[in-house]
């Protein structure tokens, strides 16, 4: 009888150490899913950010390479350039890809590199400890925004909304945003993330998937907690969907390749 | 049958040299006085189907040859002072990841924007790891066109040789004059040896996976490894040593200097010569590892020494290191972009020597 669910393969058998309601467990598992379904464990290539899931190639049963903080679009070109016929992801933290590496996501995704970034937004600094993040919303308290972010009187400027602001760049083709907060919204991310990686391998150009995901312990709350603070505040400013899709409409190529990968 | 000597400017020649290296990657950001060499790279990687990307900022661009050298290509990038600066983060990783790769930086004057005139003054930044962390990285000092060519060719293949970074530390003045150079033979990239523990191709082994990484949070396992790479550098400093000496055997003063500025050491050497004074030139190629064996040995032989630098004294620190109390060592240097003329070198090391120059 054939296993209909189980383990992800490309997913290593072991507990992370990622805090009680952390939403990178899910979508580690989402991306593992995806690549055994297209049959890429032994062709694919992770960017490793810094922050918390600079564990990732702890879980990640593939090859990885790890950048410095923010340059992982810049290091995932230089991936893909060399290795056109592999799948090549991104990971990275608002941190990582918002903050300190505005200016490689822009000019990569601009350039319309073909690698997918899985853009994980939990608005604030994980490992740090609870900074301001870019996308921090407007009165949400940080530790580096102790009265909660203030655009005006303390210049803390406004959340920035990725996908959005990456639409305008010719070179991206595929920008969606899902969030992780319910199984609905976990089987939408994973179809972003499928039709993203499908894009990647048929030589389109730039897709990023963004994932709203909660962080309890630096929102200081519980996890139930969390994905409710989820909803409520995060969901009605980073809309759900599919923000930009310009991608061929490959349906047909795309499920030959995945036929073709499997054999 | 050998290739007949072709005129190129410096920049040119290294470009070309890197081609004919197998570098499958060239990522580079604009600054004078390296601007022919990015240039030379966006014609001739695209037309032999290679990689070359303009990137968004150094930083960028050293991340882009981290991440292709990752996958075991041969990647370079290029730059001039200020941007070899930014690039020093991006270096680290490299270093602390044992990834190859080769950087040239045709220097330039400083600090902060300084100019754009021939400069000296980033071997410290050069030699003693100019990022954070305990690393090295081999660096090499051109002095001519040809030598450039050769040295950058010869880079790749010791980048590869001991998984690391390699500098070519040439400045204005070399990436800019036109000279003579045979460059050396194209090397067929599908036969450069193989790199296991690169990122990519498991499918072709199924080999265990491989994590190009420089992150150990375990302080002693990242002891043990930065440990085991200066095992490596002890290696290197036995076997990857360069210089070349004129006249040091018969001279009574021996100048040490290293690409441009040995140049005009050695036009004094020339001067000095013909009036019957016995001067001696010490070229370092290698700047790290260092020549210091050999500077020990002659400071034993109680020679003195002149270290002439288009700085303020930075090469002369090792070679007190290296002679250790054991001789005089004295320091000429220009900044500033500021080439020091072949009369005045030459007075200095009369004036040293007690003798008035001829006019």
């Amino acid at each position: 009888m054939e296993l209909a669910y189980g383990h992800p393969k490309s997913l290593k058998p072991i507990q992370t150490k990622y805090c009680p309601g952390c939403g990178h467990g899910v979508i580690h598992r989402l991306i593992c899913e995806v690549i055994d379904e297209l049959g890429l464990q032994e062709r694919s290539v992770i960017m490793n950010p810094v922050g918390c899931s600079i564990w990732a190639d702890l879980y990640f049963d593939f090859d990885s390479v790890q950048p410095p903080h923010g340059r992982t679009p810049a290091a995932a070109t230089g991936v893909k350039r060399m290795l056109p016929d592999h799948l090549v992801i991104c990971y990275q933290g608002d941190g990582d890809l918002a903050a300190i590496g505005t200016a490689e996501i822009v000019h990569a995704a601009n350039r319309g590199e073909k690698f997918t970034t899985i853009f994980v937004n939990n608005a604030i600094y994980g490992m740090t400890g609870g900074q301001m993040a870019p996308t921090t919303l407007v009165g949400q308290k940080a530790t580096t925004a102790p009265y909660g972010r203030d655009p005006i009187e303390a210049g803390m400027g406004y959340p920035i909304q990725v996908c959005e602001m990456l639409a305008t760049l010719g070179g991206t083709k595929y920008l969606a945003r899902g969030s992780v907060n319910n199984a609905v919204n976990i089987r939408k991310t994973k179809q972003y993330i499928k039709k993203a990686f499908e894009a990647q391998m048929r030589g389109e150009g730039f897709s990023l998937v963004e994932v709203l995901s909660p962080c309890p312990t630096n929102w200081q709350m519980g996890a139930a907690e969390s994905v409710g603070w989820l909803e409520e505040n995060m969901v009605p400013f980073y809309k759900l969907g599919e923000i930009k899709n310009t991608l061929e409409a490959a349906t047909p190529a795309a499920t030959h390749q995945t036929q073709e990968a499997k054999r | 049958m050998a290739e007949e000597k072709r005129l190129m400017k410096g920049n040119e020649a290294i470009g070309e040299a890197a081609v004919r290296a197998g570098c499958r990657a060239y990522f580079g950001y604009p600054i004078t006085p390296q601007n022919e060499l990015t240039a030379f790279m966006a014609k001739n990687m695209i037309d032999t189907k290679r990689t070359f990307i303009q990137a968004e900022s150094e930083v960028a661009a050293i991340n882009m040859v981290y991440g292709a050298a990752a996958t075991g290509a041969r990647a370079m990038t290029s730059s001039s002072s200020p941007g070899i600066s930014l690039k020093q983060e991006g270096i680290s990783y490299a270093c602390g990841a044992d990834v190859p790769c080769v950087i040239v930086n045709v220097a330039r004057s400083g600090p902060g924007l300084g100019g754009i005139s021939p400069g000296q003054g980033d071997y410290f930044q050069s030699t003693r790891g100019g990022g954070h962390g305990d690393y090295f990285h081999i660096v090499l000092a051109p002095k001519s066109v040809q030598e450039a060519a050769d040295l950058t060719y010869e880079a790749f293949d010791l980048s590869d040789k001991w998984r690391m970074p390699v500098m070519i530390l040439a400045d204005g003045l070399i990436g800019q004059m036109m000279e003579g150079v045979v460059l050396p033979p194209p090397r067929d990239i599908a036969a450069l040896p193989r790199k296991p523990w690169a990122a990519g191709h498991q499918a072709d082994t199924h080999r265990p996976i491989n994590h190009v990484t420089s992150i150990n949070l375990v302080p002693l396992e990242l002891e043990a490894s930065v440990r085991k790479r200066y095992e490596r550098y002890g290696e290197i400093r036995k076997s990857e040593v360069r210089f070349e000496e004129v006249n040091v055997e018969k001279a009574d003063l021996i100048f040490v200097a290293y690409g441009t500025s040995s140049r005009v050491c050695l036009g004094a050497l020339e001067m000095a010569k013909k009036a019957g004074v016995q001067l001696g030139l010490f070229r370092p190629i290698s700047l790290w590892p260092f020549p210091e064996k050999r500077i020990a040995e002659l400071a034993a032989k109680g020679k003195r020494f002149l270290a002439v630098e288009m700085s303020m004294g930075q090469m002369v620190e090792d070679v007190r290191l290296a002679a250790n109390g054991k001789a005089d060592i004295q320091f000429y240097g220009r900044c500033g972009g500021v080439i020091p003329s072949e009369e005045e070198v030459l007075a200095e090391a009369y004036r040293l020597l007690g003798r008035k120059l001829d006019k």
